[in-house]
């Protein structure tokens, strides 16, 4: 018996010294593949961050820098005037708040409806809006074009708001964090005489908050992305949101153009993203892992 | 008798309307009514609207934005060359199907941007979706580094598809021409260092197949970490027990992706792959990021327009070419999800 234990520990030792070579070897290249990834997927936002803090003779020198030899701020200040962005960011500042706020206010009421409330039909009409979400939205977006045409809204802050106010995959991402909510903590609010209004202010969204954060920084996110629909329904510059401004200023494409002050307008917008990126990653990967949306 | 009558009526009515009729109906109708409707519509009935009340103001918003949209779409898509300025100046329009036979004539471009369109989506999705598959496996395996790597990968998430699109154009492009000493920009520049010629991507006289590279290079880019998000958040949730018996029988590294990772993980294959379709016949900003708005490189003959931005380029001129253009869309997308759901069902190991 004893023999045969002190075998079957031997075996066990050649297999995990044979064993460990191999996958010390499949690490390594795990690692080796992960990084020079990681490496490509960085790039980009590395090129743009130092090709802005170069001067434009720097930038056409034949062999690039991987650094700039001196770092020019004055591009930043440069990209502002020469697209107008300063302008831009107020309205898109000013059109995500607005449009954030109003946007939360009618999907927590109208979740709160779907989840907790009873009415004939109920079951019918959530399925309905869910069916509406296969469509794309250039279906919508013909029509909606008529629409405020029609209403006399084009080149106002209310075109670029009020259309886009309900999305019924926040309505479905609240709904769902609503129905967690046990019952019996409204049923106890009911008994204790509680209205609904100050149940939902007072025990649903404290509770549901990870979620509507998700929303808010969504929105937010669609409104500083927004690029098609601003374009369709202003007419003057001055009412279009900041990633219009920024393909607008810079068209040139024959390779002449001032790329530094181009790169520096690039990363003026893409700024607030890596803020949020940083400090709220975990509200947007949860939010996004239950959908396929962006914005 | 007649008076006698009349005045007769007069006085009983009179003592019925003032004494009776009123009496009767103030004491016993009005309170049992105005009290039962009070119950009823505060108690009952009011409990049953009161939802309604949570839900107007996105039932209307919904109702003008949304459902409206859908029955208007498709009512002047059937409207023979229906445009929005011709209805303001009070033309009417009959129906028919030209606005179909419109988008479908060989000189709308429509069947450009349908190639486009079917290239991109068709080359990007398997090809984002293998690499994130292996990106997300490799992720898995390893323990330090693991949380770091998996925020760099979903770094290409929350940007400017537009900002990121010229940073891409950027790259690819010629740096300094007409100036003494043009450089082929830093991809090229890379390139080089492997010892390959430089290749002119998106300048004048550029290839449709380099322009499409780029493209594709950029989709694949900004695709990647939401594919590689739920690829990994399904990987985690896998039971850990099949790899165990794996190893047990020390089956080897390839065997065990084929036959234990990537069915269990078909489900989440699935969602990213018809996701990844949706997404792919709608693409349109990524390419404007990349070639501005004429969706063309400068200097070459060949449009790199999609079939979003046909739609978008039909509306404010044509509305009901638009429209006929947005169904079609939608009809290619139904049609590719419902192939995409009856084969994953068949596949899909749950």
């Amino acid at each position: 018996m004893a023999n045969q234990a002190t075998m079957h520990e031997k075996d066990l030792q050649k297999v995990t010294s044979s064993q460990r070579v191999v996958s010390i070897l499949v690490k390594t290249l795990l690692y080796a593949f992960l990084s020079l990834m990681a490496l490509i997927v960085v790039f980009p936002f590395y090129w743009m961050i130092i090709s802005s803090l170069k001067s434009i003779t720097e930038y056409r020198l034949p062999i690039p820098t991987l650094f700039p030899k001196e770092i020019i701020w004055h591009n930043y200040i440069e990209a502002f005037s020469a697209a107008n962005l300063d302008r831009l960011f107020l309205n898109t500042v000013y059109v995500g708040v607005v449009s954030t706020l109003l946007s939360l206010v009618i999907t927590v009421l109208c979740a709160f409806a779907f989840a907790r409330l009873e009415f004939k039909g109920k079951n019918a009409l959530f399925a309905a809006l869910l069916g509406t979400m296969m469509i794309p939205g250039e279906l919508f977006t013909i029509t909606n074009f008529i629409t405020v045409n029609n209403f006399g809204w084009i080149d106002t802050y209310t075109v670029l708001i009020v259309p886009f106010l309900v999305s019924i995959f926040y309505i479905y991402l609240l709904r769902q964090n609503f129905l967690q909510i046990p019952n019996e903590l409204y049923l106890a609010a009911k008994v204790d005489g509680t209205s609904d209004l100050k149940y939902l202010w007072k025990v649903m969204i404290p509770l549901s908050l990870p979620t509507l954060i998700s929303i808010t920084i969504l929105k937010m996110m669609g409104a500083w992305n927004s690029y098609v629909w601003p374009r369709l329904v202003t007419t003057s510059e001055e009412m279009r949101l900041i990633t219009n401004g920024l393909r607008d200023a810079f068209t040139d494409m024959s390779g002449q153009a001032n790329v530094p002050v181009q790169m520096a307008a690039v990363a003026i917008v893409s700024f607030p993203l890596f803020l949020v990126f940083l400090f709220l990653r975990k509200y947007i990967m949860k939010g996004v892992s239950r959908s396929g949306i962006k914005g | 008798m007649d008076d006698n009558k009349k005045t007769g009526g007069w006085f009983t009515e009179a003592v019925l309307n003032t004494f009776f009729k009123e009496w009767v109906w103030n004491t016993f109708c009005v309170k049992w009514f105005w009290k039962s409707f009070c119950v009823n519509l505060v108690y009952k009935k009011f409990d049953k609207w009161k939802a309604w009340i949570y839900l107007v103001p996105a039932i209307v918003l919904l109702l003008v934005f949304t459902v409206w949209p859908i029955i208007n779409t498709v009512r002047i898509a059937f409207l023979d060359g229906y445009s929005i300025l011709g209805e303001v100046g009070g033309e009417t329009y009959s129906f028919g199907i030209s606005n179909f036979l419109d988008v479908l004539d060989e000189y709308s471009g429509f069947g450009e941007a349908l190639k486009n369109t079917l290239w991109l989506t068709f080359i990007t999705v398997p090809l984002s979706t293998i690499l994130a598959l292996i990106i997300a496996v490799c992720l898995n395996s390893i323990k330090p580094l693991q949380k770091f790597l998996q925020t760099i990968f979903f770094l290409p998430y929350v940007t400017n598809s537009i900002a990121i699109g010229m940073v891409f154009e950027a790259m690819f492009n010629i740096v300094g021409l007409g100036t003494s000493d043009p450089s082929f920009g830093i991809i090229n520049n890379i390139l080089g260092v492997f010892g390959l010629d430089p290749i002119n991507w998106i300048n004048i006289n550029s290839s449709y197949w380099a322009n499409m590279a780029v493209m594709i290079i950029y989709i694949v880019w900004n695709a990647l970490p939401f594919k590689i998000l739920i690829l990994l958040g399904g990987l985690q949730s896998v039971n850990k027990q099949y790899y165990d018996a794996a190893k047990i029988d020390s089956t080897p590294r390839i065997r065990v992706f084929t036959r234990i990772t990537v069915p269990l993980l078909s489900p989440m294959i699935a969602y990213v792959v018809i996701t990844g379709f949706i997404g792919g016949f709608k693409e349109y900003s990524s390419i404007v990021g990349i070639f501005g708005d004429d969706m063309q490189a400068v200097g070459t003959e060949h449009t790199l327009n999609t079939m979003v931005g046909y739609i978008y380029d039909a509306l404010g001129n044509n509305e009901g070419r638009a429209s006929a253009a947005a169904l079609i869309l939608f009809a290619i997308i139904f049609v590719v999800t419902m192939i995409n759901l009856r084969v994953s069902k068949k596949k899909t190991h749950y």
